[in-house]
Parts: C-alpha cells; structure tokens; sequence
C-alpha cells in the first residue's frame, strides 16, 4: 500500500506543480485584497490628515532621519529578499536561508525604529486618540508594521522548513510567495512615505 | 458572601436579563443544545460527526454546511421580522419597547444578509461550481473548509449577543455616531464588529478560492465563453467580493479602534468625520446586494433554459450584462444617502449610473422571456420561483429605478417605500433564485427530489404573503411613514395598512413552515433519484451519479461546447458516442484537517475577548490563531490518492461502468 | 400647457399601474402624493413621471411573460413552435438594449435637470427667510435668526416665503422631513446643510426626523404651522414679549438625551447655531458653512 502510495506520487509530478502555481495564483489575488485594504486606509487618512482638533500636525511630530532611516532599511531588505530569490534560482539553500536572515534581521531593525517612533511620539502626549489625523496616522502606518511584523514571523517559519528540507516545489512556493509579499510591502511604504511623511513635513 | 454577591452582579450584565421572550430562548437554547448531546452520545456518532463533518475539506459537505446553517438563520431572521410585524400590526402597541424593537431590527438586517443571504450563497457555489465545471475539488480545499467554520464561528459569537451581554441595536449597518461608544456603551455593537469581521474574513477568501477554481480548474477542453452562466455568475460575484469586502474589514476595524481606544475616526469631536463612515460601509455595501444578487441571476438562466427545454437566449449578452453589473455596482454607493447633499453634480453622476444599471439588468430579463419564448416551460417547483421571480424583480427593479432619480429619493428616502423595494429585490431576487437553486440542486446534494405537494403549497404561501406584506409598505412610504419607528400614532392613518402587512408577513412565515415539513416529509418519502440526471439537466454536474462520489468526476470530462451534458445525450441518441473503455487514474485529493475548525475557534475567542474588552482573552484567541497557522505551514503531508481499485469499486457500487 | 396635459394623463396612467395604492391617491393620507409647496410638487411630478415612464416597460415586460408562459406550456397537445436550438437574434438583441437606454436617458435627462433646479430657491416674489434647524436626541429645535426667537419640536413659517432651513444636529445624525412641502435633507453634526421649502397656503404640516438616532427616534415628530406673513410677525412678536429666555444651562438641558414637549422661547444665546456646528467638527470643514443651496459639497 505504502509503495503503491510512493509509485503514485512519482508518476504525477505535475499534480504538485499544478499545485503550487496555484497557490501562486491566489496569493496574487490575495494581495490586490490587501491593496484595497491599503487603498481604504490610505483614503482615510487623506480625508483626516487636516483633521488635526487642536493637536499637532505631522510637520511638528515626524522626525526627517528617523523615517528616511526606515525607508533605507525596509528598500535595502526588499533587495536582499530578492537576492535570496537569486540564490534559490541557483539552487543555493545556505545563501538563500543567509539572505532571508538578512532580510529578516533588516525587517526587524525597520520594526525597532517604528516602534521607537511610536513611542516618542505617545511619550510627547501624541497618542492615537488626540485627534482624527492621529488615529488615522496611526492606524495606517501601524497595519503596514504589523503586516511587516506577521511576515516576519512567517519568513522565520519558512527558514525552519528550508533548512529542514532544502528547496523543494513547495519551499519554492513558499519561498516565492514570502518574497512576493515583501516587495508589496515595500511598495505600500512607498506610497507611505510620499503620502504621510514626506507631505507631512512639507 | 461578597464573592457571591459579585458573581450575581456579574452574571446579570454578563446575561442578558428581565425579558421574558429572551428567557424562553435561553431554556429553548439550552434544551436544544442538550437533546443535540444526548442524540450525538446515544448513537455513539460524535466520532463521525467529527470525521465526516466537523474536519471535512470536502465542498459537497462543507455546502451542506453552509445550508443547514443558512436555513437556520432564515428561521432567526424570519422570527425577527415577526416579532417586528407583531409590534406594527397596529398603533401604540406596546408588545416590545423601543430598544428591543430596535435591537430586532438591526440583527434582522444583519442576519438576512450576512448570515443568511451569504452563506445560502456560499452553499450554492460550494455544491455546484465545481461540478458544473467538471472540477474535482476547488482550488484550496483547506481555506474553503476554513472559509465556513470563520462563517460559522462569526455567526455564532453574533447570536451570542441574544443572550449574553446584550444585541447591537444601532441599525444593520451601524451609522456613527450612533455605533459609537458615546451613544452605544454596550457590547452589542462589538458583538457585531467582530461578528462580521471574522465571518468576513472567511468571504473574503470564498472570493479568492473559486475565482481561481472558475479561472484554472474547469474540465480540459471548457473554454471560459463555454461555461454555464451559474459559474460564471459566480465568477463576477467572486470578483466583486475581492473588490468590496477589504473595505468592509477596514470601516468595521475603524469604527472598532474608534470604541477600543478612544480613536476619532468616526466621533462628533477630535475631528472625526462620520459621513467618511457612511461612505466607507456603502462602498462595500452596494456591491454586497449584486454580491448576492448575481448568483441568483445564474440560478434563473439554468433553470430557465432546463426547465424550457431550449438553449439560454442571448448567452454572450448575459455574460456581458453580469459582467458590467459588477462594474457598475462600484460605481453607485451615493445613491444610498443622496439627502447627505453631496452637491447636484455628484447627485446626478450618481443617479444616473444606477438608473444604468438598470438597462442590463432589463437586458437579462428578456433574454430569460426569449429562452421561454418557442421552448416547452414545465412547472416544476425550480421554475415555479423562477417565474415567480420575473414579475416580482421587474417591478422591484423598477421601483428601484424610481428611487434612483435623485430629487424624488428625498421623498423615498428612509420611508417604507425604500423598505418595500429592498424587500421587493432580495426577497423577489435572491431568495426566490436560492430556493429556485436549492430545489433544483437538492437531488444532486441528497439523492432524492423535494416533494412537488407540499412544496407548491410553500410557495404560495410565500408569493401571496409576498405581496400581502409588501405592496401596502409602497404605499406607507408615501403616506410618510418611516423605516425603524417601533411604533405609531393613531392619528396618521397608518394602521389598515400595517396590518395587512403583518398578515403577509405571517403568510410568508407559514410557507416557510411548508417548506420544513417538505423536507422532513421528502427525506423518507421524495422521489429518488437514481439516475443522476432527474431534470433532463444540460450540465456537467448532471452526468455524475446523485450524491456526486467523494472524487466526483471517475474520468475528467473533454468538452467542447456550451451545455456539454445536453451535447453529449444528443449525440449519444444519435448513436455518435462510441462507449470506449476509459483509462482510469488515481485521484489526488486532499485529506481532512481539523486546523480550520479549531483556528475559527479561536478566532471566536479572541472576538469573544474583544466584545467584553478582555485583552487576556483576546490575546490568547489571536496566540491560538497563530500556532494554527504555524502548525498548518509545517505540514508537508497534506494530501493522498485514491487508487484505481477503489474508484472501480465505488463507480459499479453506484451502477456506473467504467 | 401642454406639459401639464402631460402630467395629468401621466398621472391617471400611474393610477393605473400601482392601481391599490392609488385608489387612495387622492385621500390625504398619502403627504407625499398631495404636495403643498413648489418643492414637493416639483418632486411629485418627477415621481410621477419616473413610475410613468417605468410601468410604460414593466405592463408589457408583464404581459409578455403571462403571455410566453400561456403559450409555451409543456403539454403534448400544445401546437406552438418549438425551437430548442434558436438561441440569437441580433435584431431583437438590439431591441432590448435600445428600450432601457432610451428610457433611461429620458429619465436621466430630467433627473438632472430636477437636482440642478432644487438647488435654488423656489421662484417668488417674497424675500426668503432662514430659520435654523437642529436635531437634538430626541427632538428638534428651531432657531429664528431674524426673529431671534425659538421653539422646540414646532417651527412656524409664513406662507407663501421661500424658507431656507439651515439644519444640523447636535446627536446622532438625523433627517428633516416635511412631507408635503418637500423632500427631507439629513441633518449632519458639523455641517450646516440648507434646504429649501415652501408653503403655498396656510395650514398645518406633518414633519419629522427620518434617520434612526436610537431609543427616542419614533418620537421625533414636528408641526410645520404656515401663516400668512403678517400673522408670523405678530406671532413671533408676541413670543418675545411673553415666552421665557433659553439660557446656556438650557440648552445643555434640553440637548440631552430624552423626549420634550412642544416649547417656545423669546431668545436664545447668540451664535448658538454656529457654536453648535463648530463644536461638533465644523471648524474641520469650514468651507461647508458657505455653500448655497439644497445640496452643497461637504
């Protein structure tokens, strides 16, 4: 039973192939979901972004090095994840685990300095609830940590599985998709920068 | 004795106390509950329930479920309506008080069509699709499977809020300030947040999953403009769904970070705004009712091209008319609140692009008259709702037109005229095209035909309670009555009418019973079906046995035209078809996982958690959610063959050779 | 005259259509039926002319249908044609999409047109006046800026004057709606929104709040009483010299939540109505105060 299980996966290796390319294919549809859910937000914050009831204004809270440091560090993960991606083409499991570290470890240190804005900001009495505008800032540029911060983890469990099993159809999926996920993360802060940061201190 | 004291005061807010009607759901609830225990334990069946149903990743089963629940939140919803009904029948009653009617109206709305509407959807799709398709299982069975215990559990933690903490009573779609904190203290309004947010979740990833199922699995051969008009129904939902409901999950997040910490997005002071709120749920909204709509639309062209024994008329127009609908509908969400004053020139674009949905819609109906139009119409019950359907959404549609011509709409506005028309549409259109669909499909989901008797009585009554219900709130809207007033004066004449209403709606409620007893009756005594094709079907789901085998389809079927079932029964009259022996292969299939039921699980207590502001709770619910997800992404082991041997077997078991 | 031949026989033909409802159409229960100002009879008209020009595709579309079924029934004596296969016709194709363009773009030709129109004042002679609105949980307040005077759940108009109702709410947004006089226009936190209406004749005139604002909502019901403007002058005279003052602690009294009688005061505190809008976000869209209008940007 057991070999005729084994035989069965060998003859249709385009079963898992068919599979994967799949899963690709809703991962994309998935993220024109997430664009959405950005395009809400981002629309959201365009409307309150005066809306400041007395509170401050972006120009008086944000901090130029702080979120052009940010930017540096989430374009330069963005790349390292594509090198990865290189090294997975290349058939290279320890450079590819290497960069996805790289990767991790940059997405991490962009996450540290967020939070650290957060704080500071909090910390001078600009908290979430001062005013629309806040709420709105917050709320947005916080859905991108935290969507950065799930792929975090999820990059994490994807390097357990590389090492464990090397690259397979389905660690190339996974890989891919991780990968996918990071560059449409950068893109959304992009659009963040321009839109929250860069109009704010103007 | 403190601590008892405690308790006391804890379980009396934790309960919802000092009414009796919620008493009786409390003992109706926990008597269920128990004989449900008892019957599981009894018949030794809780080891099935949890193999066969509760971890399935099957889409016939998981439709089932999708069924029975929906069935059971028509019931809620319809005793809501009632309750509502009984307290209108006539003026100044004083049957229920202003925040229980209040309370009845907002989880009425928000049942019909979240749970109700949705999940009958839901059901459709999951039973039908990939069979029409000639599909053997959709593309993600394990996110589909996921996709209705997030239904499930979301729906679950709503009615929750019957009995415990209190229901949300601020409207189906809980316009702020209203919804907010300062006017709405209690948990209702985030029972209905996280609700719905986790339910949503769930559609959301129906969305995705038979889009990619429509787009890449259909039958080799199956070219998109050869598809059954139902699947490509579903299709343009599907597409509407991925479009629309990422900014429900965003306004319901809002106005929640609103409540939780004491953000201004939607609040009178700190420079909130609750028109952005207005606009946002209605951006998601409007396309929600062609959401729903729309896959109803491909029920009729079935039905109507079976039961006329002729091709669907038009085919290429009806594809394209679904298609501009689902554009359009992104296109129209200001007609909801035209008296906002958004400026003439907005108003305008706006009226006119709803009246222009109206033209393919119009377009649809004459081609369902031109598929009728030189064919042979049998009144089977399918084609009974579908004819009822006809009239009943032409003059829905066309009140519906009505009120889309702006300046008129701030007399419709709000009045029970908008009530009739709404009703008018989704009762005319989405729940005749259900029940048309669920009469239709019955015998490929069960095996056995629903009986004609006792189902035509049902539908009488709920056609002539229809319109017993409805016509007369037309004429209360003109009258000034307006939607969500628990009660009346004597004085503006409103009662004759109102109490004609509540007979309707009893009528209505009385066909409903029809239809229970129907299926009770048909379960031991419906007509079985042994063929596989009880309808003279032109499909693909109609060449596979009733109930369809767990792999569907023995060998993929080639197709190379419209209707391929029709096709080959023509050819095979003719004598065309060679019976060649076909080359079975083994099936890949995925196996059951319990993931998705505990991981919707937790989402409920992490929503649970959220409702009553227990961060703990909350925390731990999302924790559990994650390592589901965690565990999920370390299996490698997700999937098995069916060997030849057994497909042989289980094909001569059910008469077919192969 | 020949416009009105027109809506006269559009109205029978209505009649016929909706032919329950109508019945009573002429019965004056039906407020939004029996218009007594310019602004609800130029919305009567285009009810009218919308349910007209609808029934003019649903009577056929319907005997149509009654007729396909009739004909085309499956039994085996039927003598009808039967053509399984024919499935296309250009031609009719054509038909079917031309007939709901043309009636749509009628329709949408004099929906336009309506809504540019209803932005302005109602065509007279007399200078119009403004009176106040706001919505309060759960009653109304009317303030007169030139008479100084106000009144609660009651608002009293002279007939025959373009009235521009300024409204806004100082709870829950809700909806002022006075049937036979016109359509209704939300009433917005933050916002001052101007509607206008007008009383042809004296008389008593249903109105009422039409957005659900929570437990009190049923009870939000008001009395439009049009006088001729002699007589409003004397009224709002002798409110002055007899009814009570609304101080600060008034107002903040009756803005909370409950129901109140009818209620009439000879002043109130100045600017409240535009204190009322600023503090509930109107100093977050200015520009919205300025606006003409029925209809206005936010």
């Amino acid at each position: 039973m057991a070999q005729a299980h084994a035989a069965a996966h060998h003859d249709h290796p385009h079963d898992h192939h068919d599979q994967e390319s799949l899963k690709i294919m809703g991962f994309w549809i998935f993220l024109v979901t997430d664009c959405i859910l950005f395009a809400s937000l981002f629309a959201t914050y365009v409307v309150l972004r005066t809306h400041t009831a007395g509170g401050p204004a972006g120009h008086e809270l944000f901090e130029v090095p702080g979120f052009v440091a940010e930017t540096f560090i989430l374009l330069t993960s963005s790349y390292t994840s594509g090198l990865a991606t290189l090294a997975m083409h290349k058939g290279n499991t320890k450079a590819l685990i290497g960069w996805l570290i790289v990767t991790a470890l940059l997405g991490a240190a962009f996450i540290g300095l967020e939070i650290s804005e957060f704080a500071n900001m909090v910390h001078e009495g600009a908290t979430i609830a001062t005013s629309a505008f806040l709420s709105a800032f917050y709320t947005l540029v916080g859905t991108h940590g935290l969507h950065v911060s799930l792929g975090l983890v999820w990059m994490t469990a994807i390097m357990i599985q590389l090492a464990r099993r090397g690259i397979t159809p389905v660690t190339h999926r996974k890989v891919f998709t991780v990968t996918l996920y990071w560059h449409f993360l950068d893109v959304v802060w992009i659009f963040l920068f321009t839109v929250v940061y860069l109009m704010g201190v103007m | 004795m403190e601590m008892f004291e405690e308790i006391k005061s804890f379980a009396s807010t934790f309960f919802v106390t000092g009414d009796p009607l919620i008493y009786g759901a409390d003992v109706a609830i926990v008597m269920t509950m128990l004989a449900i225990v008892f019957v599981l334990t009894y018949y030794k069946k809780w080891g099935w329930l949890w193999r066969e149903w509760l971890t399935t990743v099957d889409h016939k089963k998981i439709g089932i479920m999708y069924l029975i629940a929906s069935l059971l939140m028509l019931f809620r919803g319809g005793v809501d309506a009632l309750l509502m009904r009984l307290q209108l029948a006539m003026p100044d009653v004083h049957f229920l008080h202003s925040e229980h009617y209040n309370a009845i109206f907002t989880t009425h709305g928000t049942i019909m069509i979240l749970f109700m509407a949705m999940p009958m959807m839901f059901a459709l799709f999951n039973i039908v699709v990939p069979l029409q398709i000639g599909a053997r299982d959709v593309a993600y069975p394990f996110l589909n499977a996921l996709s209705f215990w997030l239904f499930f559990f979301g729906a679950m933690l709503f009615n929750l809020s019957f009995v415990i903490g209190g229901s949300p009573d601020s409207g189906w779609l809980a316009y702020p300030p209203l919804s907010e904190l300062s006017s709405s203290p209690g948990v209702g309004q985030n029972f209905y947040i996280w609700g719905i947010q986790i339910s949503g979740i769930g559609s959301l990833a129906t969305g995705i999953n038979f889009l990619v199922t429509i787009l890449k699995m259909r039958a080799p051969g199956m070219k998109l403009m050869q598809m059954p008009l139902f699947s490509w129904s579903v299709l343009s939902s599907c597409v509407m769904i991925i479009f629309a409901f990422p900014i429900l999950t965003v306004t319901l997040a809002l106005l929640f970070i609103d409540r939780f910490t004491g953000a201004h997005f939607f609040t009178l002071d700190g420079g909130g705004n609750p028109m952005m709120y207005v606009n946002l749920i209605w951006m998601w909204g409007h396309p929600e009712v062609y959401i729903v709509v729309i896959p109803a639309f491909g029920i009729y062209s079935e039905i109507v091209s079976t039961f006329s024994k002729k091709t669907i008329f038009g085919y290429k127009s009806m594809v394209f008319s679904m298609m501009i609908i689902s554009v359009l509908s992104f296109f129209t969400w200001v007609h909801h609140f035209f008296t906002m004053g958004a400026g003439a020139d907005v108003n305008t674009f706006f009226a006119i692009s709803t009246m222009a949905i109206g033209i393919p819609t119009g377009v649809k109906v004459f081609n369902w008259l031109f598929t009728m139009f030189r064919g042979r119409i049998q009144m089977k019950q399918p084609m009974l709702w579908t004819l009822a359907f006809i009239p009943c959404f032409v003059v829905g549609g066309a009140t519906g037109v009505m009120l889309a011509v702006a300046p008129a709409d701030y007399q419709y506005h709000n009045s029970y005229f908008l009530i009739a028309h709404f009703h008018q549409v989704l009762i005319g259109g989405v729940v005749f095209g259900y029940l048309a669909g669920i009469y239709y499909w019955w015998p490929k989901m069960f095996g056995f035909k629903l009986d004609e008797r006792l189902g035509k009585w049902g539908f009488w009554f709920w056609n002539i309670g229809f319109y017993v219900c409805f016509m007369p709130q037309y004429a209360l809207g003109f009258m000034g009555m307006t939607r969500r007033v628990y009660t009346y004066g004597w004085d503006m004449g409103w009662a004759p009418l109102n109490f004609v209403s509540t007979v309707g709606a009893f009528l209505m409620g009385i066909g409903f019973i029809f239809q229970v007893w129907q299926i009770a009756y048909s379960i031991k005594h419906g007509e079985r079906d042994l063929t596989g094709d009880p309808w003279n079907g032109r499909t693909l789901e109609w060449s596979i046995p009733s109930p369809a085998p767990l792999y569907n389809f023995a060998v993929l079927p080639q197709v190379n035209s419209m209707d391929a079932w029709w096709e080959k029964k023509q050819q095979m009259q003719q004598g065309e078809v060679k019976q060649e022996p076909v080359k079975l292969e083994p099936i890949h299939m995925p196996k059951n996982s319990a993931i998705p039921f505990v991981m919707s699980f937790f989402w409920f207590i992490a929503g649970f958690g959220f409702t009553f502001l227990w961060v703990w709770m909350a925390v731990a619910g999302l924790i559990g959610v994650g390592i589901c997800l965690l565990v999920r992404s370390f299996q490698y082991d997700t999937d098995y063959y069916i060997s030849v041997d057994e497909i042989r077997r289980t094909e001569k078991a059910l008469g077919r050779a192969v | 005259m020949r416009k009105r031949d027109w809506f006269h026989r559009g109205k029978w033909m209505l009649m016929a259509a909706m032919a329950t409802l109508l019945l009573a159409g002429c019965d004056n229960r039906y407020l939004v039926l029996n218009p007594k100002g310019p602004v609800a009879e130029t919305e009567y008209r285009l009810i009218v002319l919308s349910a007209v020009l609808c029934a003019a595709v649903v009577i056929p579309v319907l005997a149509l249908l009654a007729f396909i079924i009739y004909r085309y029934r499956d039994k085996p004596d039927n003598k009808a044609p039967y053509k399984p296969d024919w499935a296309h016709s250009t031609t009719l194709e054509v038909v079917w999409w031309g007939i709901p363009i043309v009636i749509i773009a009628i329709l949408g030709y004099f929906t336009a047109r309506t809504t540019f129109a209803l932005v302005k004042p109602p065509v007279t002679d007399a200078t119009p006046i403004t009176i106040q609105v706001t919505s309060l949980d759960w009653k109304w307040l009317f303030t007169y800026p030139d008479q100084k005077v106000a009144t609660v759940n009651y608002v009293e108009i002279p007939a025959g004057v373009p009235v521009q109702f300024v409204l806004t709410s100082d709870a829950p947004m809700n909806s002022f709606w006075v049937p036979q006089l016109g359509g209704q226009e939300y009433t917005m936190p933050g916002m001052a929104m101007r509607l206008w209406l007008q009383a042809d004749h004296p008389g008593e005139y249903f109105g009422q709040g039409a957005n659900f604002t929570g437990k009190g909502f049923a009870h939000m019901q008001f009395k439009v009483i049009a006088k001729p403007q002699a007589e409003f002058e004397a009224w709002a005279q002798n409110v002055r010299k007899t009814a009570p003052a609304m101080t600060k602690e008034d107002y903040t009294a009756l803005a909370k939540p409950g129901l109140s009688e009818t209620r009439t005061y000879s002043s109130y505190p100045e600017g409240l109505f535009e204190e009322i809008v600023k503090k509930n976000g109107g100093q977050e869209h200015d520009h919205s105060m300025n606006h003409d209008g029925m209809t206005h940007t936010p």
